[in-house]
This record gives C-alpha cells, sequence and structure tokens, in this order.
C-alpha cells in the first residue's frame, strides 16, 4: 500500500468522525498550546531578569567584605573577623589597568529632614563616578562633584520620590535640608528610573562616601562597584582586586568578588530550571492528551470492527492495518500539534501586548519540544489500539451487524 | 484447483467443543459453479471461511491451486485473499464514509496499484455493472441492488480467480435478487470459480453443482446433468 493512500484513507476516516476528530484536536491543541505559552512566560521573566542586570552597568564588579564560602576557616575560631574594607582600599583598586572606575559604597538609613516635613530614608555615600557605574541619569542639577573622595563636603542629590515627597511642587535643587544631625545643600536630583534590582534610585539620597562615612560613624565600606575595562578584562579586573587587596589586608584573602555575570548566571540557571518545571506541568497535559487519542481510537477500533473485518477480508495484511490505525493518530496528532502551535504563539503574542515589558517570546526548544512531544505521545498510544484492531478475528467482526 | 483434505473445524463454546466442519474432503475444479446448502448451523459459512483463508482448521490441508495454504502466515493469507479470492456479503459490508468507486478502489489500495491504473480499471467495472452516475455516491444514498453490485465490483476488482458469495441475495427483494444473481453468474461463466451459500433452494439450484451441509458433513454433492 502507498504512503499518500495510507495517509489519504486515514484522513478520509478522520473527516467521517467530524466530532471526534475535532475534540481530540482540541485536547492535543491545548497541551501543545500551554507548553508554548507557559515556557514562553518563562523565558520572557528571564529575558526581562537578564536585561535587568544588563542595565545596571556593563562588566560590573562587585565586592564585599568577607569570604563567601564558610567551611574549615580557623578565622572563627579564633574569634577573628573579616577585616572592614576601606575607602583607601577602594581608591588603591585602580591602580589596576584592567579597572577602568570605582565606587566605593557606604549605606545607612537616616531621618531627613526639611523645614516642614521629614522622612526615614536610606542613604547612600558615593562617589561621582557611581553615576556612570550605574548608568544612572540626572533629572535636574548635578551629581556627586568630583575631587577628593575622602573629603566630605555637604552636598547631597535625591531620588526623584524623596524630592516629591520632601519639596512637593517647590524646587528642590539648591535647597538645604537636614541628614540625621548634619546639614547638606540639595545640589541634584535623579531622572526617575524605579527599580534597577535591590535599590529603588527613587527612594534614595546620595551623599559623598566621606560624609555617609561621618553620618553612621563608620570607616568601613559596604560594596565597591567596579567597573572594569571591557569584558574580556573583567577576569583579570577581578584578579587584580583579589590580589590588591589581600596585599593590603597582609596577604589574607578575605574579600569576595563577584562579576555580573556569576550573579546573573545563578538568576540565569533558577529560571531556567522554573521554565522547564512549568514546562513539565504542562507536558502532563500532552500526556493525557495522548491518552485520550488512546480512548478515542480504542472506541473508533470497537465502533470499526466490520471495517477491518472486511479490510482483511479483501486481503488487507495485519501490517497494513496497523498501518492504517497509526496513519490516523499521526495525522491527528500532527493537525492537533500545528493548532496548538499556532495558538500558543498567539496566545504568546497577545500575553506580549498585554505586558510589553516582559519578551514574551516562546523558546524554539520549546516548540519543538512541545511538537514532538505531542507527535510522540499521540502515536505511541496509538499503538495498543493498531495492535488491537490488526488481531481481531475477521470472521467474527463480519458477523457482527 | 481447491481441495479440502480431512478438513476440521472446532468451536470451543463454554467447555463443550462443538464441530462446525468434520472430516470434509472437497475438490472444486477451475470455473465450477457450486451451491453450498444446508439448515442453520450446518457449517456452511464456516466452510465458505475456511475456503477465503479467513478461518484455519484445526486440522486437515486446504490446497489452493496445487500448493498448501493452510499454514501460511497472516500476512501471506491476507496476500493470497487479495490476489485470488473475492467475498461478496449478505451485508454488502460497504465502507459508509466513501463513495461507491472508492469502495470499488480498496483491494487495488491495499495492492499498491499506482493511482492512474486505479483509475482505469474501477471506471470499467462501473460501466460493467451498470453504476454510471452513481459512482460518487455513499453507501447510504445507493439502493440494496446497487449497493450489492458495488460489493461485487470490488470482489472482482483484483480479478480473483474464485468468489465467494455468502448470502449475496439475503438481504434483498426478490427482483433484486434475480439482478445479482445473474450478475454473479454472468461472471462464473467468464471463467470465475463461484462459490454460493445460501439456504434459499431456488437460488441454490441454479448451480451446476449443489453441496449439501448437514451437522459439518457433506451429506450431497450433486451435479447437474447438462
Amino acid at each position: 500500500m502507498r504512503t499518500a493512500d495510507v495517509l489519504r484513507f486515514a484522513s478520509f476516516s478522520l473527516v467521517g468522525a467530524r466530532t471526534r476528530t475535532l475534540l481530540m484536536i482540541v485536547a492535543m491543541a491545548i497541551g501543545v498550546a500551554a507548553v508554548v505559552v507557559l515556557t514562553s512566560l518563562g523565558e520572557g521573566a528571564r529575558r526581562y531578569v537578564v536585561g535587568q542586570f544588563s542595565s545596571l552597568g556593563t562588566h560590573l564588579l562587585i565586592v564585599f567584605p568577607g569570604r563567601s564560602e564558610t567551611t574549615g576557616n580557623p578565622g572563627m575560631l579564633l574569634g577573628e573577623t573579616p577585616r572592614d574594607l576601606t575607602l583607601d582600599d577602594a581608591l588603591t583598586l585602580t591602580r589596576s589597568r584592567a579597572i577602568r572606575r570605582i565606587a566605593p559604597l557606604t549605606v545607612g538609613s537616616a531621618l531627613v529632614t526639611t523645614h516642614k516635613r521629614n522622612r526615614e530614608t536610606p542613604v547612600l555615600g558615593s562617589t561621582a563616578d557611581m553615576l556612570e557605574i550605574r548608568q544612572m541619569s540626572m533629572g535636574q542639577g548635578q551629581f556627586l562633584p568630583r575631587g577628593d573622595p575622602r573629603q566630605a563636603s555637604p552636598v547631597c542629590v535625591l531620588g526623584a520620590k524623596v524630592r516629591k515627597e520632601l519639596f512637593g511642587s517647590q524646587p528642590a535643587v539648591g535647597e538645604w535640608l537636614r541628614i540625621g544631625d548634619r546639614r547638606f545643600r540639595v545640589i541634584g536630583v535623579l531622572a526617575s528610573q524605579g527599580q534597577s534590582m535591590g535599590f529603588d534610585t527613587d527612594e534614595l539620597v546620595i551623599v559623598p562616601v566621606a560624609s555617609a562615612q561621618m553620618l553612621f560613624n563608620t570607616s568601613s565600606l559596604f560594596r565597591i562597584l567596579i567597573e572594569a575595562r571591557g569584558r574580556e578584562s573583567i577576569a583579570r579586573a577581578k584578579q587584580d582586586a583579589l590580589d590588591i587587596l589581600a596585599q593590603r589586608h597582609d596577604g589574607e584573602k578575605d574579600v569576595t568578588v563577584v562579576t555580573q555575570d556569576a550573579i546573573l548566571a545563578t538568576f540565569d540557571r533558577i529560571l531556567r530550571a522554573l521554565t522547564l518545571a512549568v514546562a513539565g506541568i504542562a507536558a502532563i497535559s500532552l500526556a493525557v492528551a495522548g491518552i485520550l487519542i488512546m480512548n478515542v481510537m480504542l472506541i473508533a477500533v470497537s465502533q470499526r470492527t466490520q471495517e477491518i473485518g472486511l479490510l482483511k477480508a479483501i486481503g488487507a495484511a495485519p501490517a497494513q492495518i496497523r498501518a492504517l490505525f497509526f496513519a490516523e493518530a499521526a495525522v491527528l496528532s500532527f493537525t492537533g500539534a500545528l493548532a496548538g502551535l499556532l495558538l500558543g504563539l498567539l496566545g504568546s503574542f497577545v500575553i506580549g501586548r498585554i505586558y510589553p515589558v516582559l519578551p514574551v517570546i516562546p523558546p524554539w526548544w520549546a516548540v519543538a519540544a512541545a511538537f514532538c512531544t505531542a507527535l510522540v505521545t499521540g502515536i505511541l498510544f496509538s499503538v495498543a489500539p493498531a495492535r488491537r484492531a490488526s488481531r481481531l478475528d475477521p470472521v467474527e467482526s463480519l458477523a457482527r451487524h | 484447483m481447491i481441495r479440502l483434505e480431512g478438513i476440521q473445524r472446532i468451536f470451543q463454546v463454554g467447555d463443550q467443543a462443538v464441530h462446525a466442519l468434520r472430516d470434509i474432503d472437497l475438490s472444486i475444479g477451475a470455473g465450477e459453479y457450486l451451491s453450498i446448502m444446508g439448515p442453520s448451523g450446518s457449517g456452511k459459512s464456516t466452510l465458505l471461511n475456511m475456503i477465503g483463508l479467513l478461518d484455519r482448521p484445526n486440522a486437515g490441508i486446504y490446497r489452493l491451486d496445487g500448493s498448501d495454504v493452510t499454514g501460511l502466515s497472516d500476512q501471506e493469507q491476507a496476500r493470497v485473499r487479495r490476489d485470488k479470492i473475492g467475498f461478496v456479503f449478505q451485508f454488502f459490508h460497504l465502507i459508509p464514509r466513501l463513495s461507491a468507486a472508492a469502495n470499488i478502489e480498496l483491494p487495488l489500495l491495499l495492492a499498491g496499484v499506482p493511482a492512474d491504473q486505479r483509475k482505469t480499471r474501477v471506471d470499467q467495472l462501473i460501466v460493467d455493472f451498470g453504476l454510471t452516475g452513481r459512482e460518487t455516491h455513499r453507501p447510504d444514498q445507493l439502493s440494496g441492488g446497487q449497493r450489492q453490485r458495488v460489493a461485487i465490483a470490488r470482489a472482482t476488482v483484483m480479478k480473483p480467480s474464485v468468489i465467494l458469495a455468502d448470502e449475496p441475495t439475503g438481504n434483498l427483494d426478490r427482483a433484486t435478487g434475480q439482478e445479482v444473481m445473474s450478475i454473479l453468474e454472468g461472471l462464473a461463466a467468464g471463467g470465475v470459480t463461484l462459490l454460493l451459500v445460501t439456504h434459499d433452494p431456488e437460488i441454490g439450484n441454479r448451480a451446476s453443482r449443489k453441496l449439501r451441509l448437514v451437522d459439518g458433513r457433506i451429506v450431497a454433492d450433486e451435479r447437474a446433468s447438462s
């Protein structure tokens, strides 16, 4: 029997049982569409996070005090705490040729007061380079002045939201306010840019790092942000930072340097796993659709015993009967999978339109996997019905009416 | 061309063994027109199914065109059925969703005959069996006689040497029955071996050789003197 004829015969029997065929295609299509839509949501979330990280700054490294590994550190037993990072540590880092610029960070929370209002606000101490490293932009005025970072000048930059809450519609630049027990002059306001991984810059007050250290009465830094000269010098910058700091800390390697890539990779892994899990759940619906196909094909076999008996009488070999039912299941799953694919792509498109921030694009592997799973389950679950059909006794199946 | 030697067929019904065929020895020459009659349950249909390779004997040997077909595999038997045997049933057994032409075409489809050859063959049969203008009709749009003509056309499309007809007129009125009979007899006159199972003596007596079965045994085997 010719393949084209097998397919034509199978398609005819599918068209013959219109309702049944339609229901099966819908079941299959929903399964496939679910996989496509859910994975594109997961993938969209992943891309969103990756995008957010990239907006954090390019070629970024973060230094923080203490070693990240906790195993077998004798210092813990001896009651030795890791050495603090100091502003001098940070400034020495610029000696490395792999490092373009650095921004030391000190954070704390303080009461910010104008003559009318006050507000508890996170206060960030840093230097002029922070603006570029974090890729922030100014709304009004200017950012922290360049000059000696050790000098505690009484100026501050406000986040957009803080400005609005403290000054309302009044102009803020040039005004004086009080942070903790010190007076600062507002020299600039950040452009509103919403949340950027961790810090909501809209809610920050930024002061020179030395001022912040005075405010919070500390000489240590919370973090040092490093911008490497290029993508290829990230590893170099990390090594240099570790070496320089170890040298300054009497050979003790007591800091941790994380690259943006490492953080990104972690998030990437988590979200990928999440996507896979969601896809797995959706794949269950495909398996269910497969079982449905099996049931329907079994019903088809028992409804068509006469036809099968007849085919045998006119010379269809068992293998041919199997092939016919197989082809029927294959055509059914293929059509269902195709319909599901279109439905899924349409769904992703619609979601993408509703949430424009999410880059909802179905990953090609999920599309391929959903399609193949649908085909494979459909065909796999038709093995049993096809076998049953091929084993029917022709005499008995022709005798029944 | 058909030789049955010591054919036995036993059905197990519950814990009782029912002998449908006992020690059947039968030899049928090419081109013979033979009717098989007998009461219900006498084994007529079982014998026909045996000859049509739809059923296997519990004992005995069946030779078709000189070769032993008893021990062939399912697949080989299907091939023999396809190429040498045509079935005509009481209830036509047409596939309801297919047109008359497509029903006639089925055996050719299973044999893998190319589409253009299939078409010529089917078109010829549609003319021969007076089905012109009905080829695109589905079985439920055809009369009983037309359905049986489609079924006979399907049985002959592979040009088999044997036609097995199980009560071909059983579901038709008298006039249509006659019409169908004359088509079958026309085939027999053309050299096809025709085996006819019936319990209508008037039909059965038209055959040149009459077999009578009772309780799975051949009790009479008459040849018309003509």
